[in-house]
């Protein structure tokens, strides 16, 4: 099928395009030069923007521990949901959403690709199962490989190949796509209720130190040649005064860096960004990593930005949740995964008249704002543990408005307003900067070359918002952004319109991207391993890799490692 | 012949996967490492009782039909239906379930798991309460303290102790096994003694034991610094109490009181009184230390607790004991899930629906409240006016009177067995078993995907559940769109 869209503002800033009115071609579900003019599907975009489709390189959409999530809170649900029609399924909202109420929601925003940042390699069938049951959306999982004992010991023992051989095999084995890395270390040390409290900390029973961890595995990722870099939840995160572990991460692999190219991401920034020895001490420490990121070019960031609502925390960070349960008293969710991992999971309310959660609303977009170059802090919540991802074109309408953030901060917490650092900031992102933030940087912090762009050869994933920024200044008309990206007009996924007006108009299947690594010596199974397998996990060596067949549709990404 | 390797068993919720199956023309003829239910499902799977042809019931009897023909009696009877229920599904493959989601979402109907009659209470309260739990090798590494609560897994679940608790062997704790080999072999030499003792002083009585003693299983203190320490709750000396370092026998339905009473010791709580649940409070005390001192601990429950007086209060109350346990030291707790999958069921409704269990769709979107739309009180208030049962015998096992609503309306069953409830069906269509003849994946009672394996062919023209639900949902499709296509 043939598409063009006439007459848009368009935003590609990886092509370096910033509103000019270009014409985009597509055909057979990419963007081409050009298209038979009579042919084609036209779309009338004059007035409107049109940007690559949305990406978001961190959102808990799938797997045991978000359908633990969806178990866990029926009262979410109730106030949500969405029936039937012709063309959809039916499916619950709110915080933790159905399958496919996820993906059509995604859709209807002008999203097109998410990545589902958690996924314990034990159960990634279930993750796969579930992003295959997820429409409209291409998706991605990252394995939890930083508490995993193999990596553990080789690490321990300088064994960086033999270590890379392994997360090779198994990120291949379970078709993910990036290593994250949770409190590495602290996830161990919580399998008999412990936790490390900072970089420095020996592990229990392994003798290593999370900073080994974080340096080893992102020599491994270089090693690998893996498109995106590793993806780090930090130790101490959620704890007063845990903005110096951030910045201790970021430096402990300063060195590693080469080219510029940045070596490692930590996600959800503004839960690491806390200065203050207490909670009653509790305030921002987002200055001190803007500027310290802005010094560098190894690091890419995303905000995690905390949203006024009822929602329901959910990480891989285990001693995190159980603090987070006894802070609040909330009913909880503990599930430790043999030899990897653990995850836990808490409902939440942030409100905006409590001096933390406001400050922490403060923190995320002033991250956002003062780290001066958009490619280098993405635009996030951490779905759902800031807030629930329906809630993006709020975020957007802050970031681009003044006015906007003066609106919420009037309302929220006076001491947190008076301490927030957001009166003093004018600064208002543009069209451009949005695409970055949102798209354009995403693909390019996860090495996704036909994503995040609208240049020839790129996969015709297209959003277009019925905004005009010739005679609407957004930083005005902030309700009017709001309500232009909460219901793009056109998204349009792999050349075909999936989604108008906020109405879902095909029920298609999303790909899912995995990378397929090959090392020049395999991991092979020799008898050792196999004494391993069958010491550590309670499945068989045969039974533990996700076949192709769990895929809905498979999209394989060969990388050839030299090791 | 051949030998398939890790295979999984399709029994009980533990799952193995270890199993070692010799196929010889197309049969299964020996199994290696099962159980005694792995091995009577795996060689006695094609019985006499296997349904091998579709039917329909004609005039008041069953009479054999193509397969095509029962399909689209089946899918009529769905699609004209106005309020049907769709149960059963613990017994089959995930990739089957998913599509009697759809079918019961087109036919607006009611879809329920086997939850419903054993472990629905225990997802009623860990939505209330929450769930510190793990996966079972965690506990295997890990656990120095294991509880069994009105469950029986020597019985139950066979392999469940030596492979994932008191028996397996971990990376930080030690099989028990040992042990309790140590343990018998004094068991049976003080039983020596004592009838020795008995034939010299026939007419003296031996003294009887204190009060305490008797509750006092084995007077033989762990030592061993990596050993594992096992205790038994039930209502009666079961099988599994027999190898307990513990066994606390406590009086019928006074599991709530036991458990609170834990709790209040736990928080360093005096009890006033000198028995809780027909179990004296010393014995508590010994047994709270135990739990507090240990590194981790797990508790498994079963239906004796989801099933017997206070249902979910009961759960809520062991669920908020491990909770408060994890102030002390690390405590995690887990259902004793029975079937294979009924895990898998909880976790596709879940994903699909956002509820585990008696989802209802006659609105159009999925509505869940327990008590509501749960099948068994549809049926006993007599609201649902057609059945589908895939892979289960409501008919034996559910209460008489809602039975009874079952085979007054149209009853559609898909079963390998004539079980009760494909005699009294109207349709009943045959189908292969899934983890033997039919691949899928199933959920572990700890959650983790475990895949089934097709290890022989099915009997000709016996089909997956998964194809035959599919076959429905096309032809009810086409009805429903010929129906639009009159109106208009």
């Amino acid at each position: 099928m043939e598409l063009l869209i006439k007459n848009g503002f368009v935003y590609d800033p990886i092509n370096g395009v910033n509103g000019e009115k270009i014409d985009i071609a597509v055909k057979n579900g990419k963007i081409v030069e050009k298209v038979n003019e009579c042919k084609a599907k036209k779309i009338n975009a004059s007035g409107m923007v049109v940007m690559p489709g949305g990406v978001d390189i961190h959102s808990h959409i799938a797997g045991g521990k978000v359908n633990s999530g969806r178990l866990l809170r029926p009262e979410d649900h109730y106030r949500d949901f969405e029936k039937k029609t012709r063309i959809t399924r039916s499916g619950v909202g709110r915080s933790v959403p159905s399958t496919f109420t996820t993906g059509y929601r995604y859709a209807r925003m002008g999203y097109t690709m998410v990545m589902d940042p958690a996924m314990p390699p034990l159960e990634a069938k279930h993750t796969h199962e579930e992003l295959s049951d997820t429409p409209l959306i291409d998706k991605a999982s990252y394995p939890l490989l930083g508490d995993w004992w193999f990596v553990l010991e080789y690490l321990k023992d300088g064994k960086i190949e033999e270590c890379a051989r392994h997360v090779a095999w198994m990120i291949t084995a379970t078709k993910g796509y990036a290593i994250k890395l949770v409190n590495p270390g602290g996830l161990e040390a919580w399998g008999f209720g412990n936790n490390v409290s900072s970089l420095d900390d020996q592990i229990p029973h392994f003798g290593v130190t999370p900073r080994e961890i974080i340096r080893g595995l992102c020599k491994v990722n270089q090693l690998l040649g893996l498109p995106h870099t590793i993806h780090v939840h930090t130790n101490n995160l959620g704890v007063p005064g845990n903005y110096a572990t951030a910045l201790e991460t970021m430096r402990c692999v300063e060195d590693l860096a080469a080219g510029g190219k940045p070596v490692i991401h930590i996600t959800h920034c503004q839960f690491s960004a806390f200065k203050g020895d207490d909670w009653r001490t509790f305030e921002s420490g987002a200055e001190e990593i803007a500027n310290y990121v802005n010094a560098c070019s190894h690091v890419t960031l995303d905000m995690g930005q905390v949203i006024f609502t009822d929602t329901t925390t959910m990480t891989a960070d285990g001693p995190f949740q159980y603090s987070l349960h006894t802070l609040s008293g909330n009913k909880w969710v503990n599930h430790d995964v043999e030899t990897e991992t653990s995850t836990g999971i808490v409902p939440f309310h942030y409100k905006r008249k409590n001096y933390v959660h406001a400050t922490q609303w403060s923190i995320g977009l002033e991250l956002a704002l003062l780290i001066r170059d958009p490619w280098k802090i993405l635009m996030t919540t951490d779905h759902p543990n800031g807030g629930p991802f329906i809630a993006y074109p709020k975020i957007v309408a802050w970031l681009m408005s003044r006015k906007a953030r003066e609106a919420t901060l009037k309302r929220i917490n006076p001491k947190a307003r008076s301490r927030s650092l957001l009166q003093s900031i004018d600064r208002e992102l543009d069209f451009s900067e949005i695409a970055i933030m949102t798209r354009a940087g995403q693909a390019k912090a996860l090495g996704l070359n036909c994503k995040g762009h609208l240049g020839v050869g790129a996969d015709a994933d297209i959003a277009i918002y019925n905004f005009n920024p010739e005679t609407t200044d957004p930083s005005r008309k902030y309700k009017a952004v709001r309500r232009v990206f909460k219901k793009a007009a056109y998204t349009i996924k792999n050349g075909q319109i999936v989604a108008k007006d906020g109405e879902v108009l095909r029920h298609v299947n999303g790909a899912t991207f995995w990378l397929n690594v090959q090392t020049r010596e395999p991991a092979v199974l020799t008898a050792e391993m196999q004494r391993r397998f069958k010491e550590y996990w309670t499945v068989e060596y045969e039974n533990y890799p996700v076949s192709e067949n769990y895929l809905a549709v498979s999209h394989p990404i060969t990388v050839k490692a030299d090791v | 012949m051949s030998v398939v390797t890790a295979v999984t068993c399709p029994v009980c919720g533990c799952l193995c996967d270890d199993i070692e199956l010799t196929i010889h023309d197309n049969k299964v003829v020996k199994v290696k490492n099962g159980c005694a239910m792995c091995e009577a499902k795996f060689m006695g799977y094609s019985s006499e009782h296997r349904l091998l042809k579709p039917m329909i019931r004609k005039n008041g009897e069953l009479v054999k039909v193509s397969i095509t023909e029962a399909v689209k009696k089946a899918a009529n009877i769905l699609a004209e239906a106005n309020y049907p229920v769709l149960y059963g599904w613990s017994n089959t493959s995930c990739e089957a379930i998913s599509v009697g989601i759809e079918l019961a979402e087109e036919v607006g109907g009611v879809i329920d798991n086997t939850s419903v009659v054993c472990h629905g209470p225990s997802l009623l309260s860990i939505q209330e309460v929450g769930i510190p739990s793990c996966t079972l090798g965690q506990v295997r590494h890990r656990a120095d303290l294991i509880i069994y609560w009105g469950s029986n897994p020597w019985s139950s679940h066979p392999r469940h102790i030596e492979r994932y608790t008191a028996f397996s062997h971990g990376r930080f704790k030690k099989s028990a096994w040992k042990n309790y080999v140590t343990k018998i072999k004094a068991l049976v030499g003080r039983k020596k003694v004592q009838s020795a003792i008995k034939r010299l002083f026939v007419k003296e009585k031996i003294p009887s034991a204190v009060a305490l003693s008797n509750f006092r299983h084995t007077p033989y203190l762990q030592t061993g610094k990596n050993s594992r320490k096992l205790i038994v709750v039930d209502v009666r000396r079961t099988k599994s109490a027999e190898i307990a370092d513990y066994f606390v026998q406590i009086e019928p339905n006074k599991d709530y009181e036991l458990l609170q009473a834990l709790r209040a010791l736990v928080r360093d709580q005096e009890l006033e009184v000198d028995n809780v649940a027909g179990v004296p409070v010393e014995y508590l005390e010994e047994i709270v230390d135990a739990m507090v001192s240990c590194d981790f601990g797990a508790l498994f429950f079963g239906l004796g607790l989801t099933m017997s007086g206070g249902k979910m209060r009961n759960i809520d109350a062991a669920l908020s004991l491990v909770r408060d346990l994890n102030m002390r030291t690390k405590f995690v707790i887990m259902p004793m899930r029975g079937h294979f999958n009924v895990a898998g069921a909880n976790t596709v409704f879940t994903w699909q629906t956002g509820y585990p269990y008696a989802v209802d769709f006659s609105l159009g979107y999925p509505r869940y409240n327990p008590g509501e739309t749960s099948v068994v009180d549809i049926l006993l208030r007599k609201e649902s006016d057609a059945a589908l049962i895939v892979a289960s015998d409501p008919i034996s096992n559910f209460p008489r009177k809602a039975a009874e609503h079952l085979t007054e309306n149209p009853l559609i069953a898909i079963d390998p067995h004539m079980n009760v409830t494909a005699q009294v069906a109207d349709v009943v269509i045959p189908s292969a078993f899934a983890g033997i003849e039919a691949a899928g994946t199933a959920y572990r009672m700890d959650h983790v995907p475990i895949p089934l394996k097709k290890v022989v062919e099915p009997p000709k023209g016996v089909l997956p559940d998964e194809t035959i639900l599919q076959r429905i949902l096309a032809e009810v499709k086409k009805l429903k769109q010929a129906n639009v296509r009159e109106e208009a």
